[in-house]
């Protein structure tokens, strides 16, 4: 089986770094990955995505045309990315902000509230982390314990003593879908 | 501890394979899409473990000059870039081929021309492999299309070079500099020790170590015209074997191929996934990917093309490895070009479209 994965949102919400979690992830679950920013000028407050393709076979492109999951958490990328969703697809955003909603009918909508969630539980800065729980629970893409491990792996050593927020930020996630709209 | 499997970007993954290899130096100059490798040659420090020399110079100019310098003395000697500093480097790589030495360029490519873009291209296969430096020489050039296989060409370009005595190339771009995927590292090894490197390339300049026997002399001028014919012609011959026995490519469902597609590096990747949706259609696509393209896989690619009724090459540039395509098959299939220019990339659905428009599928 082969999952492609977009995540796209501000600079600073932490999009490349999630993106490289579950990529870590899926290399400890034994699987192929590509992982592939919009690499450029892209700074905080800028919008940036990443490209995650996890696979039981060698994966052809790191490039494709739509996706099977879009996670986006800001108004440009939603509006960008909700047409690249695979008919049946996922597509998952965080409503904060957003005006414009999604109108397709022929995906799988779900609406989150991580920046709500991790602004009120002051866990602004493991944002991702939040989204990885709401991601997870609702498409178990890799296991939580192999996510949590991967965090371990790509956070610095010195850094370590942020791994049980990171967590709770994570577990809040999967309180944070608010709504399914179809 | 070494065949361990890492996620990492493949500007990470050459500079890590780099020092594993027993490279002695890197002189180089930012420029994205990849700074990563000085950075992680930088961040591994490897003056502490291996010895090697890791120097961010004042210009590309510097960087290639010293790479010159470096070789001349026997070492493995290599720098990095993007196309604009590449094209700063040209004098230089003219006067190492002219000089017999062998060293490693890696070009990463963005688009071009001038300052151009950060987003990936393929713009600079002409440049690579047509010489775009002066006189009558070439560059080994690999083309990755894999995290894997910038680790893995470091030592594949090496040993050509150091075996031909001439610059080799690893040609990436963009996206195969920035994208991570799995890799499985090379085995570490020891760098060549000055007595190794004396008895090994005995046309190394060493100070004159050996003085009883004379003195080696590393130049690319000659006044001489004859001698700097024969010198020449040496060099054509050297390049002559290397066509006969270096070219490398990959073939992929060419055996039934109708329209065999024709690609390197990361548009390889994307066309991968193409011949796959193409094949899932009833299609019969196929796809030959060319790993070195110089010396230009053209026995590889005739083989191919044999039961394709055309050819589709696909770049990310205006056409330019489609000359050597149109060569290789002697203009007997009809060739046809499909591409994205300036930092623009296609996506495998585009290039199943452009395959069915262009051949009436």
């Amino acid at each position: 089986m082969t999952t492609e994965i977009l995540i796209a949102g501000f600079g600073g919400q932490g999009v490349l770094s999630l993106g490289k979690i579950l990529a870590h992830a899926a290399v400890m679950e034994g699987r192929e990955v590509s992982w592939l920013p919009s690499y450029g000028p892209e700074q905080r407050g800028g919008t940036c995505n990443v490209t995650v393709v996890i696979s039981d076979e060698r994966i052809s492109s790191p490039i494709v045309d739509s996706y099977d999951i879009v996670i986006t958490l800001n108004q440009q990328s939603l509006s960008k990315f909700e047409q690249r969703v695979k008919p049946r697809g996922i597509l998952i955003f965080d409503r904060y902000g957003m005006v414009d909603l999604p109108k397709r009918t022929d995906i799988n909508m779900y609406a989150i509230s991580a920046v709500e969630t991790a602004h009120a539980e002051d866990v602004d800065k493991m944002l991702s982390m939040v989204v990885a729980g709401a991601l997870l629970s609702i498409s178990p893409i890799v296991k939580p314990e192999s996510l949590l491990a991967a965090l371990q792996s790509v956070l610095p050593a010195h850094k370590h003593d942020l791994l049980p927020t990171n967590e709770r930020a994570f577990n809040l996630g999967a309180q944070c879908v608010v709504a399914k709209e179809h | 501890m070494e065949s361990e499997v890492r996620l990492m970007k493949g500007n990470e993954a050459l500079a890590h394979a780099a020092i594993r290899y027993g490279v002695d130096a890197y002189f180089g100059y930012p420029i994205t899409p990849q700074s990563e490798i000085i950075e992680t040659l930088m961040a591994q420090r490897p003056w502490q473990s291996t010895g090697m020399t890791v120097m961010q110079v004042e210009s590309e100019v510097s960087a290639i000059h010293m790479v010159y310098g470096a070789a001349a003395t026997g070492k493995r000697a290599m720098t990095s870039s993007s196309g604009p500093g590449i094209s700063l480097m040209q004098g230089g790589i003219s006067y190492l081929c002219g000089a017999n030495l062998p060293c490693l360029i890696v070009n990463v490519m963005r688009g071009g021309p001038g300052l151009g873009t950060i987003q990936p291209s393929q713009a600079d296969y002409y440049q690579a492999v047509k010489g775009g430096g002066h006189g009558d020489y070439k560059l080994f050039t690999l083309a990755p299309s894999s995290v894997q296989e910038m680790a893995d060409f470091v030592s594949v370009a090496f040993d050509w070079a150091f075996r031909n005595c001439n610059p080799a190339m690893i040609l990436a771009d963009g996206t195969i500099g920035q994208m991570m995927e799995k890799v499985v590292l090379p085995p570490a090894r020891p760098r060549l020790t000055d007595d190794e490197i004396a008895h090994k390339y005995p046309w190394a300049i060493d100070g004159a170590r050996h003085s009883r026997i004379g003195s080696n002399r590393i130049a690319s001028l000659e006044l001489d015209a004859a001698v700097m014919e024969q010198r020449n012609c040496e060099r054509q011959h050297k390049y002559e074997l290397a066509e006969q026995n270096d070219a490398r490519a990959e073939a992929t469902l060419t055996a039934d191929a109708e329209v065999l597609i024709v690609a390197f590096g990361s548009a390889a990747r994307i066309c991968a996934k193409a011949v796959d949706l193409a094949r899932a259609e009833g299609l019969k696509l196929g796809l030959l990917r060319p790993i070195t393209l110089w010396p230009f896989p053209s026995a590889y690619l005739r083989e191919a093309a044999e039961h394709a009724r055309g050819i589709l090459c696909v770049e990310l540039n205006a056409g330019q490895m489609i000359d050597d395509v149109r060569i290789a098959v002697e203009s007997r299939i009809l060739v046809e070009h499909y591409g994205r220019l300036g930092g623009a990339v296609f996506t495998p659905t585009e290039i199943v479209s452009a395959a069915k428009n262009i051949f009436k599928l």
